[in-house]
């Protein structure tokens, strides 16, 4: 089974994805649980880095969710039997 | 050149050059992670055929997604207001799905390299030379404006000076497009979406709680200089320059939508070259069509944003209510994320920019580097070499681009506008281009000779109206001088080809199988059901019906 279906290297975009939205996210709640109220005023009263950082932290989690629930498989051509196999199983 | 000390200047602190710094990581990393994957010529111009749809959609619209597509829409929201959304709702979706549904099947189908490859096997050789250089040279050029943008914003938002930024910015480009192709170059296009997406996003919503929602923006344009009317999309006398409200609409539809945006959309091997790189024909089909959900989304992170910084900046209010002051529409994004975002958000912002105009002279490079290895090298130079000799020209060709770019750059900064009347000259290029690849896709009896005389024509007189209109013979303000002149290429070029059509003798019919629509078997033109492409929501037709209809009720919400 794990011979036949075998998920491509460390390279998925989609983790490269959510890595670097995860930073920008931890960053930017940081910064904003930190905030300074005048720089809170500049944005019109709303703290956009926490709120921002929150958003990215959260789409960070959904891009890794998508790629552990359906990884990159390398072409098999018994690719479509293994399946069947799989859910007889 | 440009002051040192700009009302421009963004107060970046520590945090947001960090921000910045781990993006360009990223780039450089992905640059790197996709070298593994190159191990022919395919794998470097086309990334071997293998990308996912969703990867190629989203490159799609990101090599579009450059400093003249940000910072010009942004400008045109500043000074038109939501007429601005034609640009999207009736120029590039319906475009984008022509693409996909009718044309696709023909790119990837007859399993071309390029577009001009595949002028070569439906007309010959002059028309490919013809599309292959002007090709070539526009994007080569092209690049080089990208790369003056991005200095200039550096130079103004945080004071390099304009060559060290020109240098850094193409190494950086230069470094992970020769590593690893087109992948590279794809991959770091969506990469780009997503940061680019993190950095407007923000600044829209903080921005509209700014002028109390959609009400009080509404509220702020009418009483503004612009009044009412730059709140609803239709007719857009402002835009089209036409006073009748009929004529405008029909030169936005024909003019804007048809002749301009098809002509730019089905034909320009930068954006055809993210669907060929996609891993079966359905795939390639869908790359157009999935990139136009998130076009259609655009206008609010870019038009809205320009709209909103001519309300509630003060020097942009001035601009637009005397035309005096320091500064301009182009100005409208920096100014808005001046005034509105903290450290932090303002470095993912910057970011943002920065990933933009890469975006762009990325993608102009690598549809440069493909087009003269493939098209121009192994066609004519240096024939029937080992694939390794084409895949180290390739890399090499990046190189060189990159050096042109960077002469461009520098012919840039001392003559900005002519690289304005450049970009507008090239726009004008791909609507006799598109004529003449409809005519040939659905017309047999379109010969050889008519697919270059066509072609020559309908740039000549592109050309012509283009010399007319700058001169003050044709007077048309806003981009109706833009319309006329892609129409009449158009016309002009359907016109040459029909008349030489039949004057000349007909391709065979056996060379034109999977070239054109009536000689093409339907199986050849349909996808082949394959594992892992079942499911309704896979299918491009129905994908393009749903897209097409999302689109029309954008325009009636929003008319």
């Amino acid at each position: 089974m794990a011979e036949q279906q075998k998920k491509t290297g460390a390279f998925d975009i989609r983790v490269v994805i959510a890595a670097l939205v995860g930073i920008y996210g931890l960053v930017l709640t940081i910064l904003g649980i930190i905030a300074d109220p005048d720089e809170v005023a500049k944005a019109a009263g709303i703290n956009i880095n926490l709120w921002g950082g929150i958003a990215m932290l959260v789409f960070a989690a959904l891009f890794v969710l998508w790629a552990r629930l359906r990884p990159i498989v390398v072409p098999v051509e018994e690719q479509a039997a293994a399946e069947a196999a799989k859910t007889k199983e | 050149m440009l002051a040192l000390e700009s009302i421009l200047r963004l107060d970046a602190t520590a945090i947001d050059y960090i921000i910045i710094a781990t993006y360009f990581v990223f780039v450089l990393g992905i640059g790197y992670l996709a070298k593994s994957a190159v191990s022919n010529s395919l794998d470097f111009f086309l990334s071997g055929r293998s990308l996912p749809a969703w990867v190629t959609g989203l490159a799609f619209i990101s090599a579009n997604l450059g400093a003249i597509e940000i910072m010009g829409m942004s400008a045109n929201g500043a000074q038109y207001g939501m007429p601005t959304v034609h640009y999207f709702w009736i120029g590039a979706v319906p475009a984008m799905l022509f693409l996909g549904v009718v044309m696709m099947p023909f790119y990837y189908g007859s399993k071309v390299r390029s577009v001009p490859e595949f002028m070569l096997r439906r007309f010959g050789k002059p028309a490919h030379l013809v599309n292959a250089i002007s090709f070539a040279v526009a994007q080569v050029l092209i690049a080089g404006v990208n790369l003056f943008l991005l200095a200039t914003i550096v130079n103004v938002l945080l004071g390099w000076p304009i060559w060290v930024s020109v240098i850094a910015a193409a190494a950086i480009v230069l470094s992970y497009i020769t590593l690893g192709g087109l992948s590279a170059a794809i991959y770091n296009e969506v990469l780009q979406f997503f940061v680019i997406v993190a950095a407007l996003l923000p600044l829209t919503l903080v921005g509209l709680h700014k002028v109390g929602g959609w009400e009080g923006l509404v509220d702020k344009v009418s009483a503004s200089p612009g009044g009412a009317e730059q709140m609803s999309a239709w007719p857009g006398n402002a835009l089209s320059g036409f006073s009748s409200d009929f004529l405008s609409v029909i030169g936005l539809v024909f003019g804007l939508g048809f002749v301009l945006s098809f002509g730019y959309w089905t034909t320009n091997f930068v954006e055809v070259q993210r669907a060929m790189a996609s891993k079966n024909m359905s795939a390639a089909r869908r790359t157009p069509i999935i990139g136009s959900y998130p076009k259609m989304f655009i206008p609010f992170i870019v038009i809205i944003p320009g709209i909103i910084a001519a309300v509630i900046v003060p020097e942009l209010a001035q601009f637009k209510a005397d035309g005096t002051g320091e500064v301009t529409y182009n100005d409208a994004l920096l100014l808005l994320m001046r005034d509105l975002l903290p450290n932090g958000m303002l470095g993912l912002a910057i970011t943002g920019l920065l990933a933009s105009f890469m975006a762009g002279m990325a993608a102009n490079l690598s549809s440069f580097n493909t087009v003269m290895t493939y098209d121009l090298i192994e066609r004519y130079i240096v024939k029937e070499r080992s694939d390794d000799f084409y895949l180290r020209t390739g890399r090499w060709i990046t190189v060189a681009g990159t050096f042109i770019a960077i002469g461009t750059a520098a012919i840039a900064s001392g003559y900005s506008n002519l690289m304005d009347y450049l970009q507008q000259l090239f726009s004008f290029f791909n609507a006799p281009l598109f004529a003449t690849f409809i005519l040939g896709m659905f017309w047999k009896r379109m010969t050889a000779t008519a697919g270059w005389t066509g072609l020559v024509s309908g740039t000549a007189t592109a050309i012509l109206v283009f010399i007319l209109s700058e001169n003050g013979v044709i007077d048309l303000p806003g981009q109706g001088a833009s319309f006329v002149g892609a129409g009449a290429a158009f016309v002009v070029d359907i016109l040459v080809s029909v008349l030489v059509s039949l004057a000349t003798a007909p391709k065979r019919e056996s060379e034109l199988v999977g070239l054109v629509y009536s000689l093409t078997p339907k199986e050849q033109r349909t996808e082949v059901a394959q594992a892992g492409d079942q499911g309704w929501y896979r299918r491009p037709v129905l994908l393009a019906g749903i897209s097409l209809a999302m689109v029309i009720v954008l325009n009636i919400i929003f008319g």
